[in-house]
C-alpha cells in the first residue's frame, strides 16, 4: 500500500478515535443540565469522564499533528479556510477544559453555575461544528488553483452542512447518554438509559438522512456498505439501550460513530478536500502529501508508539471501570 | 495595520501567554514527583502533605497550559498557512510526534494520578506522576526542535519544482545544535519558575505561622525550592552562554541586535547600556565593558563579532534589497530583562537560604516581600527570553529561507484575524484573573490535613472517591 494511503487511513482512524472518545465527553457535557438535577448529580456526571477527558482530547491534537506532518497542504487549507468555525471550537474547548478542573475549586452556587454553562456550551458548540466542518470537507469547498479557500463563512453554512452538524450533535448526545447509563448507578442510570432511546430515535432519522445525502454527492461500494453498517449499529445500540444492555448499547453507538466517519472518508478517497471552485484546487492524498521520506519516518513512529498509547489508555479505562453514583461523591 | 500585523500580535500574545503556564507544568510536575518519591521512600507524612499541597497548585496551572496549547497547534494552519505549506514536510513531524509520544503520556497519566490515589497501588500511583512529568518534559524537546528549525534550518533541501522545504535528514533536525542547547536552557528556566513558586508559598507560611505543626514542612519546602532555583539558575547561565556562542555563529544578526552592536568589532565590548536613536538605526550613547562580548560570543576575548550594519549590507547582497535587522530596542532590552529578572530570582533564593542558616527562622519583612514577588521574576525572564529569540529572528520566519510576511494565511481577512485576536485576548485575560485568584486561594490554604484511611468494612461501591471533580 502507498504510504499516502496509509496516512489517509491513519488520519481517518485518529479522527474516528477522537469522535468516539470525545463524542461521549461532549454528550456528557451537554446532558449536564438535563440529567444532573442537583450539584451532587452533576458531579457524578462530570466524574464519569473526569480521569479520561484530557487523554481523549489528545486524539484531536494528534489528528491535527498527523495531518500537518503527512498532508501539510490539507492542514493549511482546512485550518485557514475554516477559520471562524475552528476559532469557535477552540474557544469552546478552552472554556470547557478549564471548567472541569476549576468547577469544584469553590463551593459557591454562582461559581459552579458559571462553569456548568461553560461545560454545556463548550460541549455543544464543537459537537455541532465538527459535523459542519466534516460535511464541508466531504462536499468540497471553493478553492483556487493554489488550494487557497476563496469562500466566506456563509459558504460553509448550507443545509447539507447543517444536517451534518445536527447528525454529530445527535450522535454525541446519544453516545453520551448511553455512556452515562453504562457508568453510573441509581436514578441517573435509569434516566440516562431512557433518554438515550429517545435521543437515539431522532438521531437515527438525522443520521440516515445525512448519510443518504452524502452518498448522492459522492459514493463508492465500500461507502454504501459502511453507511448501512452505521445505521444498523445505531439501531442495534438503541435496541440494546431499550433492554438495558448498556455495554452493547455503548458498543452500538461507538460503532455507529466510527462507521459514519468511515463512510465519509471511504467515499472521499483519494480526495482529501475537493474543490467546488477551480478543479485544479482539489487536494488529494497525493498532491497534499509530504515527501515519501517524511511519511516513512512518521510511519515508523506511528507503528512503534500507537500500540503503546492504546495499551495505557485502554488500561486507564480499566482502572476507572467502576460505576459511580451520588454516594461516591465526597463532600469536597 | 493589516492582517499580517494582527496575526503576528496574536501569535505573540497567545504564545507568551501559553508559556506563562508551561514552565510551571514542566518544573512543578517533576518537583511534585520528587516530593512524592520522598514520601514513598521515607514514609514521612510531611512529604505527602507537600505532595498534595503543591500538587493542587500544579493542577490549577496545568489545566491552563493544556487548553492554551491546543490553540498553538491550530494557529500554524489557521494564521500561518503559507508557512505551514512551506515547512510542513519538516515542521509537522515533530508536532505529530510530540502529540503521540508526549501529550498522550502526560494527559493519560495525569488523569491516573489525580483520580488514582485510592484506585492504584502506591508504587503505580507514584509511577503515574513520573510518567506525566516525563511526558511534559519530552513534549518540550519536540516543540523546541521544531522551533530550532526556524532559527537554524538544517536537514532539508528546497525542492526546485515546488519551492517548498523538504526533509532530507530527520536526525539532523532532532539534533540541531540550537535544539540541543535550547532544550536544557528552557528546562532550567522552567525549574527556576517552579522552584520560585515553591519558595514563595513555603516562605509565606513559615513566616506567618512560626509554631504550627506544619512549620517544619514549609521550612523544608523553602530550602528545597531555593536549591532548585540556585541550581537551575546556574544551569540557565551555563546553557545561555553556549547558546550565545551558537547564536553568534548561526544567527549573527540576532547577537548583534541583542547588543545594539552596529559596526563589526574585534575585540567587541559588552554593552551595559546603549541608547540608540528611536528607530533603532544608530547608537547615540553607550557604556561598555571591553572584550566581554567577544568572549561571550566567540570564547576568545579578541574574537570578531559582526555588527548590524555590516550584516545588513551582507544580507542585502545575498537575499536582495530589504531590511534584515530586527527591531533593535526590542531585542536589546528583552535580552537584558531576561538576564536581569532571572538573576534577581537567584539572588532572592540565596537570601532565603542565608536567612535560614543554622536553623534560624527569617523575620525580615523585606525578605517576605521579596519572596512574594519571586515567582514573577523568572516568569518575566522566560517571557522576555522568548520575545528576544523570536523577535531577534525577524524579519525571517525561517531564518534565511522564508520571510515572516510571506508565511501568513492569504485567505484569512483582517476582520477574521481581528475577531480571533480580540476573542483570545478577552478569554485569556478573564481566565488569567480566575487562575491567579484560585492559585492565591489554594496557596493560602496551606498543606492539607491528611484524611485517615477509610474503614475496611465499608463496601467499595458505597465509599466516597478519594478525589472527585
Amino acid at each position: 500500500m502507498e504510504l499516502t494511503t496509509v496516512w489517509f487511513l491513519l488520519v481517518a482512524v485518529l479522527f474516528t478515535g477522537y469522535f468516539i472518545l470525545e463524542g461521549f465527553d461532549f454528550g456528557v457535557g451537554m446532558l449536564l443540565p438535563v440529567l444532573g438535577r442537583d450539584d451532587r448529580q452533576r458531579r457524578v456526571l462530570i466524574n464519569t469522564i473526569g480521569p479520561v477527558w484530557d487523554g481523549n482530547e489528545v486524539w484531536l491534537i494528534t489528528a491535527g499533528g498527523a495531518m500537518f506532518a503527512a498532508f501539510p497542504e490539507w492542514y493549511a487549507t482546512l485550518f485557514s479556510g475554516f477559520y471562524l468555525p475552528l476559532l469557535l471550537i477552540l474557544l469552546a474547548l478552552i472554556a470547557r477544559g478549564v471548567a472541569f478542573e476549576y468547577r469544584h475549586k469553590r463551593t459557591e452556587a454562582s461559581w459552579k453555575r458559571r462553569w456548568d454553562l461553560a461545560i454545556f456550551w463548550g460541549s455543544a458548540v464543537p459537537a455541532v461544528l465538527w459535523g459542519v466542518a466534516f460535511a464541508n470537507i466531504f462536499r468540497g469547498v471553493p478553492l483556487d488553483a493554489d488550494h487557497e479557500y476563496v469562500g466566506g463563512l456563509l459558504d460553509l453554512l448550507h443545509p447539507y452542512a447543517l444536517l451534518g452538524g445536527l447528525t454529530t450533535l445527535g450522535l454525541f448526545l446519544t453516545h453520551g447518554a448511553v455512556f452515562l447509563a453504562l457508568k453510573t448507578t441509581g436514578d441517573i442510570r435509569g434516566r440516562a438509559g431512557a433518554l438515550a432511546v429517545k435521543l437515539g430515535a431522532g438521531t437515527a432519522v438525522a443520521a440516515v438522512a445525512f448519510l443518504g445525502w452524502s452518498l448522492t454527492i459522492r459514493a463508492s461500494a465500500a461507502a454504501v456498505v459502511l453507511a448501512a453498517g452505521a445505521a444498523l449499529a445505531l439501531l442495534g445500540g438503541l435496541a440494546a439501550a431499550r433492554v438495558r444492555r448498556e455495554g452493547w448499547a455503548f458498543t452500538g453507538t461507538a460503532v455507529a460513530i466510527a462507521l459514519t466517519v468511515a463512510t465519509l472518508f471511504a467515499a472521499l478517497f483519494p480526495n482529501v478536500m475537493p474543490s467546488t471552485g477551480d478543479p485544479a484546487g482539489t487536494l488529494t492524498a497525493t498532491n497534499a502529501a509530504s515527501t515519501p521520506y517524511t511519511l516513512k519516518i512518521m510511519t515508523w513512529v506511528a507503528v512503534v508508539f500507537t500500540p503503546i498509547v492504546l495499551a495505557y489508555q485502554g488500561w486507564t479505562y480499566w482502572v476507572f471501570r467502576r460505576r459511580i453514583g451520588v454516594q461516591n461523591i465526597p463532600q469536597h | 495595520m493589516d492582517a499580517l500585523d494582527v496575526a503576528r500580535w496574536q501569535f505573540g500574545v497567545t504564545t507568551v501567554y501559553h508559556f506563562l503556564f508551561v514552565p510551571l507544568t514542566i518544573g512543578l510536575s517533576v518537583l511534585v514527583a520528587v516530593l512524592q518519591t520522598m514520601w514513598h521512600r521515607t514514609g514521612n507524612e510531611r512529604y505527602l502533605k507537600l505532595t498534595k499541597f503543591y500538587g493542587k497548585l500544579f493542577l490549577i496551572n496545568f489545566a491552563m497550559g493544556v487548553v492554551t496549547g491546543i490553540v498553538q497547534e491550530f494557529q500554524f494552519g489557521m494564521n500561518w498557512s503559507d508557512y505551514s505549506r512551506f515547512v510542513g514536510d519538516i515542521f509537522g513531524a515533530p508536532l505529530a510526534i510530540e502529540a503521540l509520544v508526549a501529550f498522550f503520556l502526560e494527559s493519560t497519566f495525569i488523569g491516573l494520578w489525580i483520580f488514582g490515589w485510592d484506585r492504584l497501588p502506591k508504587r503505580l500511583h507514584l509511577a503515574a506522576i513520573w510518567a506525566a512529568a516525563i511526558g511534559t518534559n519530552l513534549s518540550a524537546y519536540f516543540i523546541l526542535a521544531a522551533n530550532s528549525f526556524m532559527q537554524n534550518p538544517v536537514g532539508f533541501r528546497i525542492n526546485p519544482d515546488s519551492g517548498r522545504a523538504e526533509l532530507t535528514d530527520f536526525v539532523a533536525v532532532l539534533t540541531n545544535k540550537v535544539a540541543l542547547v535550547t532544550f536544557p536552557h528552557t528546562l532550567a528556566g522552567s525549574f527556576l519558575v517552579a522552584g520560585s513558586l515553591v519558595v514563595t508559598v513555603g516562605l509565606w507560611h513559615m513566616m506567618r505561622n512560626r509554631d504550627s505543626a506544619d512549620t517544619g514542612a514549609y521550612r523544608f519546602a523553602t530550602r528545597f525550592g531555593s536549591w532548585v532555583v540556585l541550581i537551575s539558575s546556574a544551569l540557565v547561565v551555563l546553557t545561555g552562554d553556549i547558546q550565545g556562542k551558537i547564536m553568534t555563529e548561526v544567527q549573527p544578526m540576532k547577537m548583534a541586535a541583542a547588543e545594539g552592536l552596529y559596526t563589526t568589532e574585534s575585540p567587541a565590548s559588552f554593552s551595559v547600556l546603549t541608547v540608540g536613536s528611536l528607530d533603532g538605526s544608530r547608537e547615540l550613547f553607550a557604556v561598555k565593558i571591553p572584550y566581554l562580548l567577544s568572549f561571550l560570543g566567540t570564547g576568545d576575548p579578541h574574537g570578531t563579532v559582526q555588527g548590524i550594519n555590516d550584516l545588513q549590507a551582507q544580507y542585502a547582497s545575498q537575499y536582495g534589497p530589504g531590511t534584515y535587522a530586527p527591531i533593535i530596542p526590542v531585542t536589546y532590552w528583552s535580552f537584558r530583562f531576561m538576564i536581569g529578572f532571572g538573576l534577581a530570582a537567584a539572588a532572592i533564593a540565596l537570601l532565603v537560604l542565608f536567612s535560614q542558616r543554622k536553623g534560624r527562622t527569617p523575620t525580615s519583612r523585606w525578605l517576605l516581600r521579596a519572596g512574594l514577588v519571586m515567582p514573577v521574576l523568572p516568569l518575566l525572564a522566560n517571557s522576555f527570553g522568548w520575545i528576544f529569540t523570536e523577535m531577534g529572528r525577524q524579519p525571517w520566519i525561517v531564518f534565511g529561507e522564508m520571510l515572516t510576511r510571506d508565511g501568513v494565511s492569504r485567505s484569512v481577512s483582517l476582520t477574521e484575524v481581528l475577531t480571533s485576536f480580540t476573542a483570545f485576548t478577552l478569554i485569556y485575560a478573564t481566565l488569567a484573573v480566575i487562575e491567579f485568584k484560585l492559585l492565591v486561594r489554594y496557596a493560602r490554604a496551606g498543606v492539607p490535613d491528611l484524611t485517615p484511611e477509610p474503614d475496611d468494612d465499608t463496601d467499595d461501591a458505597e465509599r466516597p472517591l478519594a478525589f472527585a471533580y
